[in-house]
């Protein structure tokens, strides 16, 4: 296609100053300011990973207090989950690419999306304010399980409270998502049209959307118990804790589908980029992000399978379950077709969303084992569970979001990061992520419960490997992100179209102008990703 | 350097269907909001229901049956008003709307009163009355007291928003051809005069 070399204004440069960045309407300039942010919170997150597993070094007390461990793990999960995760994909390179690759210039509502930020600054200011009023932050684990969460004594009405906020701004941003996608796609662009990554934040939006505000609610009835004291889940005031967990769980598994499904989308980006061929199966990839949200409504009860539920629901629960694994691998299995001779080059981008796949297949495959009902007997509330969450949200999601940002890199910046470098921190961090937590599978298998400051001696050759684990992958996260900060302001001046993309996005500047584009985008014919060089299979 | 192009599927143009799938998808988050709240009353109904039934005698079903009528006829006027507007009298729309905020208004002081005479017999959760009640009369009350009250936020806020629509109105911002605030603000009362016609029957009416 041809690109025009006239000159024009980059929307970094378009207007000037502090204030036209926090009053922008734009959606690339909010996804930037989302990115700084989310940045920072997995920063602090990560550290206190760190801490925790400095602690799990040798048994007994290393450097911390067993109360004060319960704070941290309870502040990793809230600022990992809440503050990192689920905004992650959607709120960085959802905001900025979605209407990019739909043809429009921007989301269908401007200032709501401005509004959604800022409940997430107002979140994420409640989270920590925790470190500083009342008693500390929650010693509860993410998961504030009542009556423990009604009775501490620590700041658990704000962390709640932060959780409800930042749940607003997930919400807001589905809805802004899901109007923009059925109004605002380019003439010709029909549903079966859209690239992938659109398709994967469409069935997130709709979780957004319809599950998160079964949390909020729960939250409040949460304060309301602490505040006035009325037993809802509280059973020594008549309560009742499973209630509880049921109404956590009917919002926060759709979660990890919100956290999974934007993954999935950048993977299937990525893919069909660097092997320059169509992707095999669209429709599949496409519905079966559909079917994952949709079923993923209702399997939360196989969360609850050891605190009291009967053993016909144990075992629908359980079916259900196995059925979510049934999408994932369609579209395990498109990805890889997709790789069948194809041309392909080997980028950084590839690598990690071939990094993903091992990583989420064997977070996916454990999460079998905890979907079984009488393995998960053995494995619940061990560290088998956090190995498992850590393989498909970091090694999956985490994976996918450095993915898609050194994929989407020079689109974003309009330089190239060194590419040795990259893949030497992509290669540690593979290493380091494994390391960290493969052990922890062993150790829960072992039967290291979870949420302990302290183990038995027995464990302490595994917890070692771990640690080191953690310092490797410290040492790669930091190796790559100065890379990008380096190549951000430095880097080599790159291309319109470096990947030789065919998604829309790739149409435009780089960086792209504040009305994205500058003549009409086309569309590819037959299909988003048909590579009119691409070898006939 | 400025272009003069621009795309015909900006997301900065006037698109009332936007709008209005915007106002129906908050809806649904609304709903689920509410959602969660009706799952736990169903499970605490059905596992006391002997004290629900007799909790529920110590409401006024007559101020409740009255809000009922207010909030009903209030979505009649919110309705009409639109009409109105889209048929170019803007000013029977404004009285309309200001009726709606006037039965709004109403409901709320009938509220007072209500939740007054609750306060009085220290049946407020934390209070000495409602602390010596059994355990299945003390979770109506608290149910009572935080859907009523949720539902009443809404109120409020429903009035700010049809207040916005008035002041849309004699702006101009709003006009007969461009009136999607207006049913925006008319789909939200709805939903709020829709949540209290199961309020309603689930607190006061149910044997």
């Amino acid at each position: 296609m041809t690109v025009d070399t006239l000159p024009y204004t980059t929307f970094y440069k378009a207007k000037k100053g502090i204030w036209s960045w926090l009053f922008t309407l734009d959606h690339k300039r909010i996804a930037l300011l989302y990115l700084y942010a989310i940045i920072s919170f997995f920063l602090v997150g990560a550290s206190l990973g760190i801490l925790m597993r400095l602690e799990l070094l040798n048994p007994g007390k290393d450097i911390i207090e067993p109360h004060t461990y319960n704070q941290i793990f309870t502040l990793h999960g809230v600022i990992m989950i809440f503050l990192f995760i689920i905004p992650s994909i959607p709120a960085i390179f959802g905001n900025f690419f979605l209407p990019l690759m739909l043809g429009t210039d921007d989301v269908a509502f401007p200032k709501l999306n401005l509004l959604s930020f800022y409940l997430y600054v107002i979140g994420a200011l409640f989270a920590l304010a925790t470190l500083v009023f009342g008693d500390g932050p929650a010693d509860t684990g993410w998961t504030f399980y009542a009556p423990y969460s009604v009775k501490t004594g620590t700041n658990v009405t704000m962390s709640v409270l932060a959780a409800f906020i930042l749940g607003f701004s997930s919400i807001l941003t589905g809805l802004n998502f899901i109007v923009t996608i059925h109004r605002l796609r380019t003439p010709g662009m029909s549903f079966n049209k859209m690239p992938l990554f659109v398709w994967s934040l469409y069935a997130t939006s709709w979780i957004q959307l319809l599950a998160t505000p079964v949390i909020g609610i729960t939250l409040l009835m949460i304060v309301a118990e602490r505040v006035f004291g009325i037993g809802l889940f509280d059973p020594s005031i008549g309560g009742d804790p499973i209630l509880y967990q049921h109404l956590f769980w009917i919002y926060s598994h759709p979660a990890v589908y919100i956290m999974a499904l934007p993954a999935m989308g950048v993977v299937s980006e990525i893919i069909p980029t660097f092997a320059q061929r169509t992707i095999f199966g669209y429709k599949a990839i496409a519905y079966s992000s559909m079917a994952i949200a949709f079923i993923g409504y209702f399997v939360w009860g196989h969360h609850m399978f050891t605190s009291g539920m009967s053993g016909p629901a144990a075992i629908i629960f359980s079916i259900l379950t196995f059925l979510v694994a049934i999408p994932t691998s369609i579209k395990v299995f498109n990805w890889l077709a997709t790789l069948y001779k194809g041309s392909i080059s080997i980028e950084t981008p590839l690598l990690f969303a071939l990094a993903f796949i091992f990583n989420f297949l064997i977070g996916g495959l454990t999460g079998l084992v905890n979907g079984a009902l009488a393995a998960d007997i053995h494995v619940h509330d061990t560290y088998f569970v956090v190995g498992h969450f850590h393989y498909v949200m970091f090694g999956g999601t985490g994976f996918a979001f450095f993915g898609a940002l050194h994929y989407w890199f020079p689109k974003i910046w309009g330089r190239m990061y060194n590419k040795k470098v990259a893949n030497t921190a992509f290669t540690l961090f593979l290493i380091g992520f494994n390391t960290l937590y493969f052990p922890m599978l062993i150790l829960g298998i072992m039967g290291m419960p979870r949420r302990y400051y302290d183990y038995l001696p027995e464990f302490t050759f595994w917890n070692q490997i771990s640690t080191f684990g953690s310092w490797i992958t410290v040492s790669s996260i930091i190796l790559m992100l100065a890379n990008l900060i380096i190549a951000g302001r430095k880097g080599k001046r790159t291309t319109d179209n470096p990947w030789n993309g065919i998604t829309l996005e790739w149409q435009t500047k780089s960086p792209p102008p504040v009305e994205n584009f500058t003549k009409m985008p086309e569309l590819p014919e037959g299909g988003p990703y048909n590579y009119p060089n691409a070898k006939k299979a | 350097m400025d272009y003069s192009f621009h795309l015909p599927n900006s997301g900065h143009n006037f698109d009332p269907k936007s709008s209005k799938l915007g106002m129906w998808l908050f809806l649904y988050t609304e709903l689920l909001l509410f959602g969660g709240l009706f799952l736990v009353y169903m499970v605490y109904r059905e596992l006391n229901s002997e004290a629900f039934l007799l909790a529920s005698f110590k409401l006024n079903v007559w101020m409740g049956t009255f809000n009922t009528l207010l909030l009903i006829t209030s979505s009649l006027t919110i309705a009409m008003s639109i009409t109105a507007l889209q048929k170019g009298n803007k000013k029977l729309s404004i009285n309309l709307m200001w009726l709606t905020i006037l039965a709004a208004l109403g409901f709320l002081v009938v509220k007072y009163f209500e939740w007054g005479a609750k306060f009085e017999h220290g049946l407020f959760p934390g209070m000495d009355h409602y602390g010596s009640l059994p355990l299945g009369e003390r979770l109506y009350f608290y149910l009572y007291f935080f859907m009523t009250g949720l539902h009443g936020l809404h109120v409020i806020i429903g009035a700010i928003f049809i207040l916005f629509v008035i002041h849309g109105v004699k702006k101009g911002t709003v006009t007969p051809e461009r009136f999607s605030l207006s049913e925006n603000a008319g789909l939200y009362w709805h939903f709020v005069d829709l949540i209290w016609i199961y309020l309603f029957p689930l607190f006061y009416l149910i044997h």
